[in-house]
Formats: C-alpha cells, structure tokens, sequence
C-alpha cells in the first residue's frame, strides 16, 4: 500500500515538474496588505493581478507579500524574494521610505525593479540605476503641477505639508513654478489628526487659496475639518488626498476641490475604457491613481517579455525602456534617468450618478520631464 | 497675533485637552485599581469609532451612533477583561504589556478583515453644525464647544461617581487595598469588570466624537494612545484628578507650541527655515514639558508622593 502512494506520490510530482518545464516569469510584489495604508497597496495589487490574468500569459508567476508599510519587512521580503524564490523581477512597493530601503540593494544585486508609486528624489537623480524603473512619477510632479497651474488664479497661497522628507520634496515642487506670494507655510506633524489650530492661521492669515499635501488619513482629518470651519478659500493639493480610495471617507466636503494627477478615470483613451471597464466589473469599485499606475506596470513588463527574456538583462532593459505598451495615461515614455516623461493634468472633484470621483478639467504640463533628470549620469 | 485668534486657539487646545481627557481617564482608572497597563486602549478608541460610523451610516442618526459606540466599546472592554486581562493582574507588567500589544494586532487585523481598509465617512451630526460668535470679533465651531462641554460633563460625572457613590467607594477601595476589600466579601472580579468596561466606554465616546472630525480608519487609536499615556505620566498615575489637569495641560501647550513656536522664530529665520524648525521644536515640546515636570515632581502633578 505504501509503495503504491508513493509512487502515486511521484507521479504527481513528476506532473507538476513537468508542468513547471515552460520556466514562468516570477515577479516579486511586495506591498502594504494590511494596517492603516493597506487601501493603497491592495488596489495596486487587484490591478496588477487583473492586468496578469487578463493579458492571457499564463508563464507569469506572482509572489505577492505583504510588508505592513514597514520598512524593515520590506527588506526581509525583498531578501527573501531574491534568495530563495529567485524572482526574475520585483514592483510593488507604494510608500516612499520603504522604496528607499529596498531599491538600491535590489538593483545592487542586478534584479530589476519597477515603482508602481513611490518616486523619491534621489533614486531619479545621481542615484539613478539601469536596473530601477519608475512607471509612476517623480514625487515632486503632482505638487509642481499644481504650483504652475495656481498661477493662473492665486496671488496669496497658504501652503501645508507634514514634516518629513515627502512633506519638503511637496512644499518645494510647488514652490518651484508658483510665482505669487506665500500667505504662509506651515510643516506639520506626521500623523497628526487635528488642524484646528492649523485652520485659525489659515483664516488669519488673508490667503486667497490654500495647498496641502497630506496623504491618508491626515488629508482625511484635515478636509473634513476645513468644511467644517466654514472657510471658503479655495483648496487644492496633489490627487492623493481625491483619490477614488478616500474621497468616500471626505465626503461632500471634497466637491469642487482641485487636484493633480497623472491619470483621471475619464481620459480619453482605449487602453483607460478597458481599464476602467475591466477593474470595475472585476471589483465593483471605481479604480484609483495607484491602480492605474500598477496597470500600467503590470502591461509595461508585458509588452517587454514579448520581446526579450528577463534572463537576458540588457535585451530586457531595452526593452522595457522602449515602454511599448498602451499606457491608460496616454502618452508615456522613459526620460534618461528611466523616470516617466507624461502630462500632468488638474482634475476637480464632481459627484456622479451619487458617488464622488473626478474628472479632468485642465492640462497642467505637456510631456514634463522630472526636476533631477539632469543628475543622473545615465 | 489678534485677541480673537488667541481665545480660539486656547479654545482649540481646550478641545483637545478634554479629548484627551476621556482617553487617558480610563487608561489611569484601570492602572489605578488594577495595577495593569493597558495598550489595547487605542483599540477600544478604534471600537468606537467604528461602531459610530456603522450605525450611523445605517441609520442615518450621529446619535444613535454615538449610544451605540459606547455599547460596543463597552462590550469589547468586558469581553476583553473576562477572556485575556483577567490572567494578567497578577503577572509582571512586561507580560502585559506584551498581552495587550497582542490584543492591538488583534483589533486592528480583526476591523480590517471585518470591515476593509478604506476608511469609513463619518460626519458632524446637523444639530451642531455651523459656528458661535467669540469676544472679538472671532468664531467657534459649535461642534468643537459640544466635545469641550461633554469633557466637562464626563468628569464632573467621574467625580461624583468616585466620591458619591458605593460603586466608587469600592473603586477607591480597591485601588489601596486589593486583598482587603476582596477578603470583606466584596467580588472583586466583578468590580474589576466594571471598571474596565467603564474605561472602554469612555474611550468609545471619546473615538466616536473624535471620528466625525477626522477618519475613521484602522490604527487610529495608537497615535492617541501615546500622548494619553504622556497625559498620565504628567498627571500622576493613578490619579483621575492628574488626568484631567495633564490632559488640558498637555492639549494646551501642544495647540499653542504649535501656532507660537514657528512664528516666534520666523523673527530670526526666513519663513520656510521657521516653519520646518518650529514644526519640529513644536512636536518635541510636550515631551520637554514632560521632562520638565518629572525632573521637578517624579510622581507627577497629582501621583501618590512614595
């Protein structure tokens, strides 16, 4: 009896051996499934998947771990990834602290990673790596956007942003194209839940508009509090604080309010209808920036195994360099330092058939490239 | 800096200090008669403003949401305290402290799966809505004057609650002398219950009236939870009376570190270096202030002088 499972056993095994013969691509997701900032990681993570599984290649194989948003896991998985599962290639990661602990040691050991988010300065400038692609942004590219496109109505801006290395990158890429007067500039505590005090300076203050980068729930707290006030300067900041992920959680408080991105769900393109389509049927909810952009990475890397094997690494580079895909954002390609050159739009928060989303109402930058390019010796 | 715009930022630290308040009241009432720390407080925190934001949103009412996040908190304290505390009052406080770290990974993990981690819509109910006139030609937000008179109304309930009644003489009792009022027949294990779940529910209430002016999410009773515990270090622990001063103390000095600080310096600095060096001499000050007063007072303001 115990011979005949076995060799029942082996037989099985040698099945899936052989199923196994064809040598699937693995790609290394490591992205924040649980904790307070799990909204952001799980949409990355169901558009990725969606784009997978609806591209038809079934030689793609996901290992998908969760890093809880800290840095130190981010690591561990990615050192696990890279040892023992021996992935081909590694995305995932939306916050930018843990891509700043993980990326350079990735591209170090010659695996390729691409950023479905995170875009922090350094990696764009002189740290800048051929193995390190950013199919989302450079951080400062919302907030620049929405300082060039303040200058055609505001005078007097109040500007806010948490006290961290974002929070700075924020303050500074909209100061680099806004040219009126700053009302103030308030750096606040990460984490922080309570801007009342914060709002009295702003009321004080004799600002025609306020800008404000806080991502979760800060931005959260902060709208809702600002409704509530009573104020009526106008607000506006980067899509974070309007994407499809919290706007349910602000409310009406959001209506009207302007912000900027590099997608909107209305754009007009075939790739952003399928998309929309596809992950609104899928799921039941409207996608979010960070689903796009994680579709648009999970095609990016599609349309490069079409052309080369990630064995060969310098024909893959070339290839995923090429950014041959139909990207939901439109026209998308790699500046030198493999950062994204693309429109950054200002959309405003409407309600549609009673749920809250955006739609674009204006074209900040045509084909922006990123302020660090130049320090990259790519 | 105008007079009207003083009163509202002292106002301002007054709401938060009463916040603060009904967290840090049960957090001292259970250490006081327990002897236990209590990490899973935030979580309770969460409970409540979770329990607020359902019901709300089902029934459409603030209020029957704000009856139903005490029950819940409430509930989840006297579950908790049956199930895991009851084990660990005679364990050392590492053991609970590592117990009710445990019971955070639970409620947080547990509201996740259970609800989602989008956070939910919460808002301020339309009877408190709009803003009052303030000497000087300011305005305050109604809703904010309601949390600063609820703070108030909590502790002068607390306060005749202890001193007035036979439910608080034996609280008092317990908390000097926990073999005595148990060998006096009365059942200790009970009391203790009761205390808890009086704890949990005042720090409900203190999440549901929290949630309708920020998000309700998961992991948003932690940061809370940190500068309720400062609270009680500053006033004494133990001491529901400490709670209360250390708790407006630290709501005051924090709003108004917050507002000063950045604009005293922006005298000798440009405006961008003064805002990022105020931002972070303000978030260090209720810290320093903590120091400060420990160096001074090792028990707090109002601890047990041992």
């Amino acid at each position: 009896m115990r011979s005949i499972l076995a060799t029942g056993l082996l037989g099985l095994s040698l099945s899936v051996s052989g199923l196994a013969n064809a040598e699937p691509v693995k790609i290394g997701v490591i992205t924040t499934l649980s904790g307070g900032g799990s909204g952001l990681g799980i949409d990355m993570r169901d558009a990725f998947t969606l784009a997978i599984d609806r591209s038809g290649n079934e030689d793609v194989e996901l290992v998908i771990e969760d890093d809880a948003q800290k840095p130190e896991m981010a690591v561990q998985i990615a050192n696990k990834m890279i040892q023992s599962d021996n992935v081909d290639l590694m995305t995932g990661i939306i916050w930018s602290n843990l891509a700043m602990a993980v990326v350079p040691s990735v591209t170090a050991q010659d695996v390729i990673y691409l950023s479905p988010n995170a875009g922090p300065s350094a990696l764009a400038g002189e740290r800048c790596h051929p193995n390190y692609f950013n199919v989302a942004y450079q951080n400062d590219n919302f907030h620049e956007a929405m300082g060039q496109y303040a200058n055609e109505d505001y005078k007097n801006t109040f500007i806010l942003a948490p006290n961290y290395p974002a929070g700075k990158d924020s303050l500074t890429g909209f100061k680099r194209f806004y040219e009126g007067e700053l009302a103030g500039e308030i750096y606040t505590q990460v984490g922080q839940t309570d801007y009342a005090a914060e709002i009295a300076q702003i009321r004080s203050s004799g600002a025609d508009s306020v800008f404000f980068f806080l991502p979760g729930g800060m931005g959260i707290s902060f709208m809702k509090q600002y409704a509530q006030s009573g104020l009526d300067i106008p607000v506006m900041g980067p899509a974070f604080s309007f994407s499809q992920d919290v706007l349910p959680a602000v409310g009406e408080a959001a209506l009207g309010v302007k912000n900027s991105a590099t997608w909107s769900k209305d754009l007009d393109n075939e790739a952003n209808k399928a998309f929309v389509e596809a992950f609104t049927e899928e799921y039941g909810r409207l996608p979010s920036v960070y689903a796009a952009q994680s579709w648009d990475t999970a095609n990016l890397i599609l349309s490069a195994l079409e052309k080369a094997s990630p064995d060969d690494k310098e024909a893959f580079r070339a290839a995923l360099k090429e950014a041959d895909f139909d990207s939901v954002r439109g026209e998308f390609a790699f500046n030198t330092n493999n950062h994204p050159i693309q429109n950054v739009y200002i959309r405003e928060v409407v309600e549609e058939d009673g749920e809250l989303t955006n739609k674009v109402v204006a074209t900040a930058f045509e084909d922006h490239e990123d302020a660090f390019a130049q320090d990259c010796s790519m | 800096m105008s007079l009207a715009l003083l009163i509202e930022q002292l106002l301002n630290g007054l709401q938060l200090g009463v916040m603060l308040f009904l967290m840090a009241a049960g957090l001292t009432l259970i250490f006081g008669v327990m002897g236990l720390i209590n990490l899973a407080h935030g979580s309770l925190y969460m409970v409540g403003a979770f329990a607020c934001a359902i019901v709300a949103a089902a029934t459409g009412s603030f209020w029957i949401g704000l009856a139903a996040s005490l029950v819940a908190a409430a509930a989840a304290g006297a579950i908790v305290e049956v199930t895991v505390i009851r084990r660990l009052y005679d364990r050392d406080h590492l053991d609970q402290v590592l117990a009710t770290f445990a019971l955070i990974l639970v409620f947080s993990e547990g509201t996740r799966w259970v609800f989602g981690s989008f956070p939910l819509y919460l808002d301020i109910p339309p009877l408190l809505q709009g803003a009052v006139p303030l000497p000087g030609g300011g305005q305050y937000q109604l809703y904010r004057l309601a949390i600063i008179g609820v703070g108030i109304a909590v502790a002068i309930g607390l306060y005749l609650l202890i001193s007035r009644t036979r439910l608080g003489m034996r609280i008092r009792a317990g908390e000097s002398d926990r073999e005595m009022i148990a060998a006096l027949g009365v059942d200790i294990k009970t009391l203790y219950t009761v205390v808890f779940a009086l704890g949990a529910a005042l720090a409900g209430l203190a999440g549901a009236l929290v949630g309708a002016l920020q998000s309700v999410q998961v992991g948003m009773g932690e940061p809370v939870l940190i500068l309720a515990f400062v609270v009680i270090v500053i006033g004494g622990i133990g001491s529901i009376k400490g709670a209360l001063f250390g708790a407006i103390l630290v709501g005051v000095v924090d709003t108004m570190g917050r507002v000063l600080l950045p604009q005293a310096l922006s005298l000798m600095l440009p405006p961008s270096q003064a805002g990022l060096v105020g931002g972070a001499l303000a978030s260090m000050l209720i810290y320093i202030v903590m120091a400060l007063i420990l160096a001074f007072r090792p028990s707090g303001l109002f601890g047990a002088q041992s």
